[in-house]
C-alpha cells in the first residue's frame, strides 16, 4: 500500500527541504551545539575572559544534592500536571460530549483558560493565594488553615501545579473532545443494546479508541511540564522555598540569568538534551505499541 | 538553550531602540531598580539634572529589582548593549569590581571629564565599601541604608506594653512578642532581607567575621564563617518564634514591609529606607529603634550598609562619558543627597549633607531617622564591620535564604541549616575565585 514518489534531480527535493535545514539548524543545531561548547568552560559573567574546563562543570553539578534533588522534583511536578490535567481534562469532555443543550457555551467557558499565558496563570493564582492579600489564603486562615507557600515546600509545590494544570485542562479537553465525538456513536449504541453498563462502555470502547489522543497529550503535557511551565513558577516560586519547587529547566535560568553562572548552566543544558532524547525514544518505543489506531 | 537564546536577543532589540534618539544633545542612559515612591524620587532627581543645562539628557528605565537590574546590565554587555549608567546593588559589587574592563572607575571617569570630584566627601563608611584597599573609589554610592528596628506603637499598647520600652537587646524584643502573643497579636515579628539584617549586619554589630579574610576585603581566596555559636543562637531563636507563631515569615526581600505598612505587624527589622514607603502609608503611630543585640557581649559594634552604587559602564564615548561624569557629580551634590537622604530615609552619603540635614532641624522634627546614621558610624570600624566583598554573593545569599527557610519552617536545625549554607556557599566562592584569577 506505501507510496514512494522519487525525485528526477537531486536540487528540487533540496531546496524543498531546505528551509526546515535551515530552521532545524538555526534553531536547534546551532544553539545545541552552543550549549555543548559552553558546557565546557568557565566564563566570568561579563564575558571577558573564560578558562577550559574540561568536565568539570558536569562533576561540579552532579556532586551538587540540589542539582540532584531537582530530577526527583522535576518527576513528581511533571507527574501531577500531566495526570492531574489529563483526567480532569477527559472527565470534563465526557461530560460535555452527553450534553445536549448548550454544548458550545461550556464547551467555550471551559476552553477559555488556556488562552492565557502561564506567566499571567501565575500571577493570578499568586495574588488569590498571596499571604498578605490573597482571597484564599484569607479565606483558609478563617478555616484554621495556616496558608503560607513562602516558607512550606508542599503548599508551594500544590500552588505551582495547580497553576500550571489549570490552562493545560483545557488544551487537554479540546482534544479529548475531539477525540470523543470522532467515536462512531453505533459501536456506543451497539454495545449498550448489548447491556454493557456506562463504565464497562468506557473502559472497554472509549479508552482504546482515545489511545492515539492519550499518547499524543501525554507526550505533548510531559513537553509542556517540563518546559513551558517556567513562567507560572517564576512569578509564584522563584524556585522556593529551599528549591523545592526549582524544576530542571527553571535551575538552568536562575543559575544561567539569576547567578550568571553560565557554564553550570550550559552543562545543565545539556543534560537535559539528553534526557529529553531518552524520554521521547522510550516514549515512542514502548508506550506506542500500545495504541491503537 | 533556545529561550536563553530569545532572551538575549530581545533585551538585546530593545535596548538598540532605546539607543536610538535625536542626537542634538548627549543622551546616556541609567538603569535602575526603583519603583514606587523611590523611584518618583529618582525620576525627580532626574528631571532637575536635565532642567539644569542643555548639553546632556538622563533617560532612566527601571530594570526590575536589584539582582534584576544586574541581570540585565550584565546580559547587555554581554550583547554590546548596555546602558552608561548601572545601579548595582552592594551584593554586586564583588562581581563588578572582579570584571576589570567593565566598567570605568569612578576616579578616572571624573579625571577625563575634568570634573572636580572630592572621594574625601564621601561618608568612609560608606564609601569604604566601593573603593580599593589602595584607596580608589571604583564606583559612585548612590543609596546606602542600614537594618533598624520599627516598631508598631499602636500595636505595643494594644499588647499592653509601653510603647517606648527598651528594645534594644534580643531578649528584651523576645519578652515584648512573648506578651503580644498572650495578647493575640497575629503577627508579633516580621522581617525584610533576613540574611542582611540576621546574619550579614548581625555579624558585624556582634564584631564576628562572616567570612574569612576580612569578610574577603583581603583576598578571593575568603571562606564563610557565619556558622559560629553566636549566630547558630540567634537563627535557633528565629526558628524557634516561627515555630510558636510570634515571627512570620513573609518572604526574602522586603515582603514584610506591606504587612507592616498595613499594621498588621508590632516589630519589623528592616532597612532605614523602609521610611519612605511607611511615613506615605502607615495610618498608626510608628517609631525606630536600634537594632538590637545580644547583650551577653558588650556593646555593639556598628551595623553595615546595604543599598546601591552607580556604575558606569565602559565602551561608551568620550562625549557620553562625560555626560555620565557631570551627572553623577550633579548627584553627588549637598542640597541632592540632603534632600534624598531625608525624603527616603537612607543615609545621607556625605558629610555635607548629614551636616545640612542636622543643622536644618530635620532631626528633631522626625524623631529616629538620626539613628542609622548613628548605628553605623558609632565605633571604629573593624575588620568584620567594615562590609562583605565576596563573590556569587547574590547566588550565595539565594543559599543562605533556603537554608534558613529550612529552619522557620522547622525541618532543620539552625545548627545543620548554617553548616550546610557555608559549606554549599564555599563551593562558589572558590568557583568565583576560579572564574576571576
Amino acid at each position: 500500500m506505501e507510496k514512494r514518489v522519487f525525485f528526477k534531480g537531486w536540487w528540487l527535493p533540496a531546496l524543498l527541504v531546505a528551509p526546515q535545514l535551515l530552521i532545524s539548524f538555526v534553531f536547534f543545531f546551532y544553539p545545541s551545539g552552543q550549549a555543548i561548547w559552553n558546557s565546557l568552560f568557565l566564563p566570568d559573567p561579563f564575558g571577558l575572559k573564560t578558562e577550559f574546563v574540561g568536565l568539570d562543570n558536569f562533576r561540579f553539578l552532579l556532586s551538587d544534592p540540589y542539582y540532584l534533588a531537582s530530577f526527583k522534583t522535576t518527576v513528581i511536578f511533571s507527574t501531577a500536571v500531566s495526570v492531574s490535567s489529563m483526567a480532569l481534562g477527559l472527565y470534563l469532555a465526557a461530560l460535555a460530549d452527553r450534553l445536549i443543550k448548550g454544548a458550545g457555551v461550556y464547551q467555550t467557558l471551559l476552553i477559555w483558560p488556556y488562552a492565557i499565558a502561564p506567566a499571567i496563570a501565575g500571577v493570578l493564582w499568586l495574588f488569590m493565594f498571596n499571604g498578605n492579600i490573597g482571597l484564599a489564603s484569607y479565606y483558609l486562615k478563617a478555616l484554621g488553615y495556616e496558608w503560607n507557600h513562602t516558607l512550606k515546600g508542599d503548599q508551594a509545590m500544590f500552588l505551582v501545579i495547580l497553576a500550571s494544570s489549570w490552562g493545560r485542562i483545557s488544551y487537554n479537553f479540546l482534544f479529548f473532545l475531539a477525540g470523543l465525538q470522532a467515536i462512531p456513536k453505533s459501536i456506543i449504541e451497539a454495545a449498550a443494546i448489548d447491556g454493557a453498563s456506562f463504565w464497562k462502555r468506557f473502559g472497554t470502547i472509549v479508552i482504546p479508541l482515545l489511545s492515539p489522543i492519550t499518547f499524543f497529550l501525554l507526550v505533548v503535557n510531559i513537553v509542556y511540564a517540563f518546559f513551558d511551565t517556567f513562567g507560572v513558577i517564576h512569578t509564584i516560586t522563584s524556585g522556593g522555598p529551599e528549591q523545592s519547587t526549582t524544576i530542571l529547566v527553571y535551575k538552568v535560568f536562575s543559575d544561567g540569568f539569576v547567578s550568571q553562572d553560565l557554564g553550570s548552566s550550559a552543562a545543565q543544558s545539556v543534560i537535559l538534551l539528553v534526557l529529553v532524547g531518552i524520554l521521547t525514544v522510550i516514549q515512542f518505543k514502548y508506550i506506542e505499541r500500545k495504541v491503537h489506531y | 538553550m533556545k529561550h536563553l537564546k530569545a532572551i538575549i536577543a530581545s533585551i538585546a532589540l530593545f535596548a538598540m531602540f532605546a539607543g536610538t534618539s535625536l542626537q542634538a544633545k548627549v543622551e546616556i542612559q541609567w538603569w535602575h531598580a526603583f519603583g514606587g515612591r523611590l523611584g518618583e524620587l529618582l525620576d525627580e532627581q532626574v528631571n532637575k539634572f536635565n532642567a539644569s543645562q542643555n548639553k546632556y539628557t538622563v533617560v532612566h528605565t527601571r530594570k526590575g529589582n536589584y539582582s534584576e537590574t544586574l541581570n540585565a546590565g550584565i546580559a547587555a554587555f554581554r550583547a554590546g548593549q548596555h546602558p552608561n549608567i548601572l545601579m548595582v546593588f552592594e551584593v554586586g559589587t564583588a562581581s563588578l569590581m572582579a570584571a576589570k574592563g567593565a566598567y570605568v572607575p569612578m576616579y578616572q571617569l571624573m579625571k577625563d571629564a575634568g570634573q572636580k570630584f572630592n572621594p574625601k566627601g564621601f561618608v568612609s563608611a560608606v564609601s569604604g565599601y566601593y573603593t580599593t584597599t589602595d584607596g580608589k573609589m571604583l564606583s559612585m554610592p548612590y543609596n546606602s541604608s542600614t537594618p533598624v528596628l520599627w516598631v508598631n506603637k499602636d500595636l505595643m499598647k494594644k499588647a499592653g506594653l509601653d510603647p517606648e520600652m527598651d528594645l534594644s537587646t534580643w531578649k528584651r524584643v523576645g519578652n515584648a512578642l512573648d506578651a503580644a502573643k498572650a495578647k493575640g497579636i497575629d503577627m508579633p515579628f516580621c522581617t525584610c532581607w533576613h540574611s542582611w539584617v540576621h546574619l550579614e549586619n548581625f555579624s558585624a554589630y556582634h564584631n564576628i567575621p562572616f567570612a574569612t579574610k576580612a569578610n574577603g576585603f583581603a583576598g578571593l581566596d575568603t571562606e564563610l564563617a557565619f556558622n559560629s555559636p553566636v549566630h547558630i543562637k540567634h537563627i535557633q531563636t528565629l526558628g524557634k518564634w516561627a515555630q510558636e507563631g510570634k515571627f512570620k515569615y513573609m518572604g526574602r526581600r522586603n515582603e514584610a514591609g506591606k504587612n507592616f505598612r498595613a499594621g498588621e505587624c508590632m516589630l519589623m527589622t528592616e532597612s532605614s529606607a523602609g521610611y519612605a514607603g511607611i511615613k506615605k502609608e502607615a495610618k498608626f503611630e510608628f517609631g525606630i529603634r536600634h537594632l538590637p543585640y545580644y547583650g551577653a557581649t558588650e556593646a555593639p559594634q556598628n551595623t553595615i550598609i546595604g543599598g546601591s552604587s552607580l556604575w558606569a559602564l565602559s565602551g561608551k564615548s568620550k562625549e557620553e562619558n562625560k555626560a555620565t561624569a557631570a551627572f553623577l557629580a550633579f548627584l553627588s551634590r549637598t542640597d541632592i543627597q540632603a534632600k534624598w537622604h531625608q525624603d527616603t530615609g537612607y543615609l545621607g552619603v556625605t558629610t555635607a549633607a548629614a551636616k545640612k540635614t542636622k543643622s536644618s532641624g530635620f532631626y528633631k522634627t522626625n524623631p529616629g531617622t538620626d539613628l542609622a546614621g548613628i548605628q553605623m558610624m558609632r565605633n571604629k570600624v573593624t575588620q568584620n564591620s567594615k562590609g562583605l566583598r565576596l563573590g556569587s554573593f547574590d547566588q550565595i545569599r539565594g543559599i543562605i535564604d533556603e537554608e534558613m527557610e529550612g529552619v522557620y519552617n522547622g525541618t532543620k536545625t539552625a545548627q545543620v541549616a548554617l553548616d550546610s549554607a557555608v559549606k554549599r556557599g564555599n563551593v562558589l566562592l572558590r568557583r568565583f575565585e576560579r572564574a576571576n584569577k
